[in-house]
């Protein structure tokens, strides 16, 4: 699949932003921050500020921008409308709770209340982005069982990176738990993605240029004649491919340079003092989003769809 | 709701793989019908250039199946095969794309569809392409257009791929009524879906080429000349060194 530069920086952006702004939405309801401008505009900010980029990024790519309301009528079928549902629902507890923690003393009841709501949105809305690629049959690459656990690890894992980053330079005591979670959910994420890519490796499609086209009780089908010379949407936007050198050292960069090196600088960041364990914790947090660039650039690049079978793809 | 109720009809193609000539007359008369047609205009890039490329609703690609004598040439027409179960619809966010109740018919409302084509990822058989120029999604409409058009001769009120076939390759009618030519060719030949594992059902049916003409029996082998004696075997045992 051809990966759009618009939905890998929405996805990679609005994972971070829901995955850190869940985190400090926990950590209020749990009293574990308390009320701040200054945390309230470098935490929640910085949270809503990445969301939002995303979410204006995923609009560049629709031919009728204008348009992008329609979006929200078709939540009883579409994922993709539930996403937009989620997303904007999202916006109301978390604009509150970021609105009374940077300005206001809201009372422990407030905090519990919008907290939990705003971590439930955040993770109920990458989860609908998720679902989007689960469904989608054609799609061998998206339509198994990883799909979610991805979507949830890396936005946890680059959430949380950036989470101890932005608590150790606002010099907050819940940083340190909070870095001990980074390197859980960074572990998370190098072990569901290797468990993606080790299934995208031993199990083929079901779909074939056989049941394609039906011709499999002749036997072995393959391309005669292209319908066309050149090249068509469907060519342009499903025939992306990647040789599987560039897909393996790729993967081995996502793995290391957006997993185990972010782990690495954050456990350097948790035993060192200032200034030095900030500028590990923001290294940590900058490796961990480039790294999640490089895999969802990745998740899309590897993606086959079966109507490449009709142009002589001969796996799906 | 993007979604849809059981059709009463569903209206459909038949298309013949065993006559098939690989002509392309239904990609073009499909082009030419439908630029000016429902989802006007299909729009081409670049027409005269290297590069050409644009919307078409109907594309006629070439198989090799099987090996050797077992082996054929098969000429393969695809298009929207409006599935029962068609993900296009269903994945859509603003409603743009449904199937009609009346007939089965899968369509696109150029007016809400906001273009994020997400519908040409959820086909599975790439029926749905892009309109660049109008930021729309384009797809075939089994010429809604024409099937219905009281102001075209009743012959013609077929879509415009079927009409055009000069080797009557395509089939057109209701394929939820058993008794219909459609139904029945289907039922005669073995009509068959495609990627039926992927479980959208779809209305359209393939029919298989017919099993190839027997091998011609085998030449009568070579007269044994191990009986042949005198000259004549003198001839033969000089002819064979």
């Amino acid at each position: 699949m051809h990966p759009a530069a618009s939905v890998i920086v929405f996805t990679v952006a609005s994972g971070a932003g829901y995955g850190l702004l869940a985190t400090l939405a926990l950590l209020a309801a749990a009293g574990a921050i308390a009320p701040s401008l200054r945390l309230g505009l470098a935490g929640f900010g910085l949270a809503l500020a990445l969301i939002t980029a995303g979410l204006l990024a995923s609009t560049l790519h629709l031919g009728h921008p204008e348009r992008a309301w329609r979006a929200f009528s078709q939540w009883r079928s579409s994922w993709l409308s539930r996403e937009a549902v989620a997303a904007v629902a999202t916006y109301v507890p978390a604009g509150l709770l970021a609105l009374l923690f940077g300005v206001f003393a809201p009372g422990r009841g407030m905090l519990v209340l919008l907290g939990l709501l705003t971590a439930a949105g955040a993770v109920a809305t990458v989860v609908c982005t998720a679902m989007i690629y689960r469904t989608l049959k054609p799609i061998h690459a998206w339509c198994n069982r990883w799909t979610v656990p991805g979507y949830l690890a890396l936005g946890a894992a680059t959430g949380l990176t950036l989470a101890f980053a932005v608590l150790g330079a606002c010099g907050e005591r819940a940083a340190q738990p909070v870095g001990l979670a980074a390197l859980l959910g960074l572990g998370a994420a190098w072990w569901v993605k290797r468990s993606y890519w080790a299934f995208l490796d031993d199990v083929p499609a079901a779909s074939t240029p056989e049941t394609a086209t039906g011709l499999g009780r002749i036997g072995k089908v393959r391309l005669l004649d292209p319908p066309h010379t050149g090249e068509s949407f469907v060519t342009r936007e499903m025939g992306f491919r990647i040789a599987r050198k560039h897909a393996h050292r790729l993967r081995a960069i996502a793995l290391i340079g957006g997993m185990v090196v972010p782990a690495a600088f954050v456990a350097i960041a948790l035993v060192t003092a200032r200034p030095l364990d900030s500028i590990a914790a923001a290294l940590a947090a900058t490796f961990a989003l480039a790294g999640a660039l490089v895999e969802r650039w990745l998740f899309f690049a590897e993606a086959k769809h079966t109507t490449m079978l009709y142009y002589g793809a001969t796996s799906a | 709701m993007t979604s849809y109720a059981p059709p009463a009809k569903r209206l459909g193609l038949v298309i013949d793989l065993d006559t098939c000539v690989g002509c392309h007359a239904c990609a073009v008369n499909c082009k030419e019908w439908n630029t000016g047609g429902h989802s006007a205009p299909l729009t081409d890039l670049d027409p005269y250039g290297a590069n050409a490329t644009g919307v078409w609703l109907n594309r006629v690609h070439s198989f090799e199946a099987g090996e050797g004598r077992a082996g054929r040439t098969v000429h393969f027409p695809r298009s929207c095969l409006h599935c029962d179960e068609p993900a296009c619809v269903t994945v859509c966010p603003t409603g743009a794309s449904y199937k009609r109740v009346e007939d089965g018919i899968v369509l696109v409302n150029p007016d809400t569809c906001i273009g994020c084509k997400l519908c040409s990822w959820a086909c599975p058989y790439g029926a749905r392409e892009y309109d660049e120029d109008e930021g729309v999604m384009k797809k075939c409409t089994l010429c809604v257009d024409r099937i219905y058009n009281e102001t075209i001769p009743e012959p013609d009120r077929v879509p415009a791929c079927v009409s055009t076939c000069p080797a009557q390759a395509r089939h057109f009618g209701d394929l939820a009524d058993p008794d219909s030519a459609v139904s029945r060719l289907v039922a005669e030949r073995g009509g068959y879906d495609l990627m039926p594992e992927l479980g959208y059902k779809p209305v359209n049916k393939y029919l298989p080429p017919r099993p190839g003409r027997p091998a011609p029996p085998a030449p009568p082998a070579e007269p044994e000349s191990e009986g042949l004696s005198g000259f004549l075997g003198w001839v033969d045992r000089m002819l064979s060194r």
